[in-house]
């Protein structure tokens, strides 16, 4: 049977991802471009038995995310840029803690206010290294509205897989477009729920990790009592001051990723088989990119795409794969050069990088990357 | 015969990090009591906690425990009531945790009327970082942070709460513990948000600077400066100067926040 196929907006499909991935609570504070998300989820949740709550403020609302999660209930928030800024603090208590959920970011320009209602993607460094010390990180960039819905789910199942907060970057231009969207029926798409203990509970460890480097987590209230704190702390979750056993267990939450590129790291890549010249491309900026590349090949251009739906951890692996070996690369984004760096990072020189940096609130046009792989170094 | 706490106490995260003279293990040992004598389940029981002195406590309790981060308490112990609502939760802090860094958390749990009880634990002064002045230092008090005496004016923090919409507000003081875990019980029984506030000491950040430095001098202050509600109501205004009220200040009903929530989009 054919599947259904709906017209939506790119911030409804993250409300349908999030649903498909059994999501039941919302907490979040009303922002533009993002406010769709909780407008939608407030009607939707319950229906499904799940709540919704406007918080005071974004702190709260990345708090109250936090302790839906804590209580049980796969969890999402949705922000934009100053929105993200104030989550900052409770989203690193969320790594320390190991509390799984998903934050939406449709991004816009910044700093500040900035210019609102316009897109930007001005924030990819900001979801790696907003909140203070170090932490794994795990951040999806949907280019589709398709994958809109899609990549939330990704992000739940990796969320609840490895026990850890995870972002779904996203902008203005995605997050308010519609497209056609084939709708997946129940078993469709993978649906992953965090491991919960099934030992004693006088044996639960609450960060005592299996040989996947992740605890299973207790939903407070199941008969398992526990402690969780933001300061460093043992396996039983208690705190401790010892430096080296805090060193220990961090190392240990960063290669929770690090040891799963495979399974985390997902990139498209288009036309890059004879590609002379990569375009590193990531969200709305990746569908100008595609037509560009499109416009060049008819015109007999060897280019390819390589389009990142995690842009973190960064796709070091796949990217690697080009060094030395492409004569270009041109890396377009709505920001003055963050993921360049990343790039420029991982090719070394080989070949140099070349941005299309723009911060005006306006969409990168294909014809602007098309020009650029024209126009040479 | 003395009450054995041992049932409710993490024996193995004891002793506390408190100081000598602090007000708060009193606290403590009247919020088991409480508990103890509502007869609630540990597995049932969430506790909730911001940063500081006060925020520690939730360590040393066999309950489900969440120290969060500064001034977020109740944020976090919202999300977890909301999506589980059968837990009891209660949220603690101190005067600066609870009324500046969470002053927004705190009106807004009050304006909900969720049913989580807030524990206020109010030393007059940011302990653990040593002695700066909070919302609710008086007025002229020294603090590390106040040299020449503190220009501020202060919280008070019953009154706050009252004004916020929080349907059962009480204060008490640690010279009061019998009461105060009486207190405490009428809290947990009400349905909407109920707040104490406990009036402690610190011999350590508030009292050497202020020449109130022997803990037990600071308990008789306590005895000589609070009055019941009852006999504060007959007294004129030059009686109450320089004194406060304890008891049960305010203590309403109204819609409880989840429950209004799901009569009104129908879920049952």
């Amino acid at each position: 049977m054919a599947k259904q196929v709906k017209f939506l907006q790119g911030n409804e499909a993250v409300c349908e991802g999030a649903l498909y991935a059994g999501c039941r609570f919302y907490a979040g504070y009303p922002i533009t471009p993002s406010t769709e998300v909780a407008e939608i989820l407030a009607a939707r949740l319950p229906k499904l038995g799940g709540r919704f709550i406007q918080m005071e403020d974004e702190l709260a609302a990345m708090a109250a995310t936090l302790g839906g999660s804590i209580a049980g209930k796969k969890s999402l928030t949705a922000t934009s840029g100053p929105g993200m800024s104030l989550k900052m603090e409770n989203l690193g208590y969320g790594y320390l803690t190991e509390i799984p959920c998903v934050i939406v970011n449709v991004m816009r320009g910044g700093p500040s206010t900035g210019l609102p209602t316009g897109p930007g993607q001005s924030d990819v460094m900001q979801a790696r290294w907003g909140t203070h010390g170090d932490h794994p990180c795990i951040a999806l960039t949907p280019s589709t509205v398709q994958e809109q819905l899609n990549e939330t789910v990704r992000a739940f199942n990796l969320a609840e897989k490895y026990r850890m907060p995870v972002i779904l970057l996203t902008d203005e231009i995605i997050g308010h477009m519609r497209e056609a969207v084939e709708m997946p029926e129940p078993g469709d798409l993978t649906v992953i729920d965090r491991k919960r203990p099934t030992c004693d509970p006088k044996d639960y460890l609450p960060y005592k990790p299996e040989a996947d480097g992740v605890a299973p987590m207790a939903d407070f209230g199941s008969g398992y009592r526990y402690h969780i704190t933001g300061l460093n702390h043992l396996p039983d979750g208690f705190p401790s001051n010892d430096g080296k056993l805090a060193q220990a267990d961090e190392i240990r939450q960063q290669k929770k990723v690090d040891d799963h590129y495979d399974e985390i790291v997902v990139v498209d890549e288009m036309m890059c088989d004879d590609a002379e010249i990569l375009i590193f491309a990531f969200g709305s900026t990746a569908r100008s990119a595609k037509e560009a590349v499109q416009m060049a090949r008819a015109e007999g251009i060897k280019v390819g795409l390589f389009r990142p739906l995690t842009i973190w951890p960064f796709p070091d692996k796949h990217l690697l794969k080009y060094k030395g070996k492409v004569k270009r690369v041109i890396v377009p984004e709505m920001n003055l050069g963050q993921t360049a760096l990343e790039v420029e990072r991982v090719l070394k020189g080989s070949p140099e990088v070349e941005g299309i940096f723009q911060i005006d609130s306006e969409p990168i046009n294909p014809i602007t990357i098309l020009n650029k792989i024209k126009g040479g170094k | 015969m003395s009450y054995d706490y041992s049932k409710y106490l993490r024996k193995g995260k004891i002793p506390h990090i408190w100081c000598p003279g602090c007000g708060y293990g009193i606290i403590m040992k009247s919020m088991i009591r409480a508990i103890d004598s509502i007869g609630w389940e540990k597995d049932d029981v969430v506790m909730t906690s911001g940063i500081g002195c006060a925020s520690r406590l939730p360590g040393y309790v066999d309950f489900n425990t969440l120290h969060t981060t500064h001034g977020r308490s109740l944020a976090f112990a919202t999300g977890v009531k909301v999506a589980n609502p059968k837990l009891n939760v209660i949220a603690m802090g101190g005067d600066g945790d609870m009324t500046a860094i969470g002053g927004n958390h705190f009106i807004h749990a009050c304006r909900r009327n969720i049913n989580i009880t807030c524990f206020v634990f109010n030393n007059f002064i940011y302990g653990m970082t040593g002695g700066q002045y909070s919302p609710t230092t008086p007025k002229g008090s020294r603090a590390t942070t106040a040299p020449f005496g503190n220009s501020d004016n202060q919280f008070d923090i019953a009154q706050l709460a009252i004004g916020a919409g929080a349907t059962f507000v009480a204060r008490t003081t640690t010279y009061h513990a019998v009461p105060m875990e009486k207190l405490m019980k009428q809290a947990f029984e009400h349905k909407g948000f109920s707040i104490v506030e406990i009036i402690a000491g610190c011999p350590t950040g508030y009292g050497r600077k202020n020449k109130l430095a022997s803990p037990a001098g600071m308990i008789e202050w306590q005895k000589e400066h609070s009055v019941a509600i009852a006999q504060w109501e007959k007294m004129s205004e030059e009686e109450k100067a320089g004194k406060f009220p304890i008891g049960v200040l305010h203590d309403v009903e109204k819609p409880e926040y989840v429950e209004a929530y799901d009569a009104n989009v129908g879920l049952s």
